[in-house]
């Protein structure tokens, strides 16, 4: 299926357009919207997270509360990871308490990055429901999470590495496998 | 061997001479994150979670050892705050035995302020914790320095090219120090005032320019690193009285009126309010003593991060206890 150098392609541009409209009608359809805020997770979740509060905002008619969070410092493997990345912004510009929050990220893995998600989105309030929102989910959890809204569902082996790719940093948008010797970092 | 995730930082934080730019720049971008911390509900990130940190502070110090805490605690440490009176210190204990006692109870790093010059670089070779600077002696206050440099950075927008002027009490001043190889390796140009007798002598050779009147030190500068006139020098005689010194070189809003420019005022506090610095002037809009105090926190944060952090062949170390 997959090469092991030649990047394989499972969303186009159109493709991820097409899958943003279906997780945006899910939010939409899956709980109130008027307390709702989306939260992506650094780096491209922020820019998911940013497509889909357009896309959900079009079909409520109106504006929709996103943040950004950076899980650098909620971390489980601090210490064990040879050298550190830069800490990015954490921007929560609402009061979560109370609300609906959905956590938007790119692809889920491990789940290790949402279980950090959580523990600093607990730090900022209690809100009264908090979802998850992923354009991937390509297996191999490693903790009890899973997403409340899939774009699509790919087993990936192990070594691959699933790269989405947005056009605010990558000049692209698609979703490709890269094969073990390309691996990029998680 | 011990490198941690910024090049050319290493285990300790001792001083700024000989940091490149480079480094100095990524400890900087580091503390930008942690500031919104500090702004949260919850000021807590568990980043540290499970660390231990003594705060050994063997001269008084109430700015630094407080922020030195809250930085520790906003990232999730445990702390132990030593001060030399109420410990063993007073008992005759020396300095390296203190460290070995501690070591002994397995403590992750060390913030150790001392009034001899060289005591924090003795404490870093001799124990395998990370060693933090916060002042010793007329050496170096790195941590100082840095938040300087932070908050310089957010009033004016960059360090390169900017004119410095430290101001006051050169001779004995470890902030002065850290503060001319932080700016110089950042791109700055630092320039010094201050009485003749509190002066390095030599001083030019390390690239800083003197400027004996205060007025034409604020036509020069675009910023003022205005340093506190410890009180006990006059009595050992390098200024004739405060009245004098104000008189002279107290940096005052009419001085200041006769600037070219918006003169950006620093201290590193505590200060004296009408010897080396006018209450106007600190009080007023071209102060950014508070922005300071708010940075240190930050700056502190930052640096602990990055000294604790991928390192996991001294983690091991440690777990041996060896030293």
């Amino acid at each position: 299926m997959t090469r092991e150098t030649e990047p394989h392609v499972l969303l186009d541009a159109a493709g991820v357009e097409e899958t943003l409209a279906q997780l945006a009608d899910g939010i939409v359809s899956g709980g109130s919207t008027h307390d709702l805020v989306l939260i992506g997770i650094r780096r491209r979740g922020v820019e998911l997270a940013e497509r889909l509060s357009v896309l959900v905002g079009d079909r409520v008619g109106g504006p929709v509360a996103t943040g950004s969070l950076d899980i650098t410092l909620y971390r489980d493997d601090f210490g064990q990871i040879g050298s550190m990345p830069l800490i990015g912004r954490t921007e929560i510009p609402v009061d979560v308490t109370g609300r609906r929050v959905v956590i938007v990220d790119d692809v889920l893995y491990t789940g290790r990055t949402i279980r950090a998600a959580l523990n600093e989105i607990s730090d900022f309030g209690r809100p009264s429901r908090i979802e998850l929102c992923v354009l991937v989910d390509r297996g191999g959890r490693e903790l009890p999470i899973q997403a409340d809204y899939v774009g699509l569902s790919q087993l990936v082996a192990d070594g691959e590495h699933v790269e989405v790719r947005v056009p605010e940093q990558d000049d692209e948008f698609c979703v490709r496998v890269v094969g073990a010797d390309r691996t990029g970092i998680e | 061997m011990r490198e941690a995730g910024v090049p050319g930082l290493g285990k300790d934080l001792i001083g700024l001479e000989g940091l490149a730019g480079e480094t100095i720049r990524a400890i900087l971008d580091t503390a930008e994150p942690f500031k919104e911390i500090s702004e949260r509900q919850i000021k807590k990130v568990p980043v540290l979670r499970g660390k231990t940190i003594v705060n050994l502070f063997f001269e008084p110090s109430t700015r630094t050892r407080i922020s030195f805490e809250f930085a520790e605690k906003r990232l999730g440490a445990d702390t132990v705050n030593i001060s030399s009176s109420g410990s063993s210190v007073v008992k005759g204990e020396t300095l390296v035995d203190t460290a070995r006692n501690l070591e002994a109870m397995r403590i992750d790093m060390v913030v150790i302020r001392h009034g001899s010059s060289g005591a924090a670089k003795f404490l870093a070779d001799r124990i395998p914790s990370n060693v933090i600077n916060g002042g010793d002696g007329r050496h170096e206050h790195p941590t100082q320095a840095l938040l300087d440099m932070l908050t310089l950075r957010d009033r004016l927008g960059r360090i390169d090219g900017l004119r410095v002027c430290i101001v006051g009490d050169i001779v004995h001043s470890r902030v002065a120090r850290s503060n001319i190889f932080g700016l110089q390796a950042m791109g700055a140009e630092v320039a010094v005032c201050g009485p003749r007798s509190l002066i390095p002598l030599g001083i030019e050779a390390l690239g800083v320019s003197v400027f004996p009147h205060i007025e034409d030190a604020i036509e020069w500068a675009d910023a003022l690193n205005v340093l506190r006139l410890q009180l006990e020098r006059m009595d050992a005689g390098f200024v004739p009285s405060l009245r004098e010194y104000n008189r002279v070189f107290g940096v005052s809003n009419a001085r200041l009126a006769r600037a070219p420019r918006e003169t950006v005022v620093l201290h590193p506090g505590p200060m004296n309010r009408g010897v080396e610095i006018d209450s106007d002037v600190a009080d007023g809009p071209q102060s950014v003593i508070l922005p300071q105090v708010t940075n240190g926190v930050a700056v502190r944060m930052a640096v602990l991060y990055l000294l604790a952090g991928g390192r996991p062949e001294l983690a091991e170390d440690a777990k041996r206890g060896s030293s």
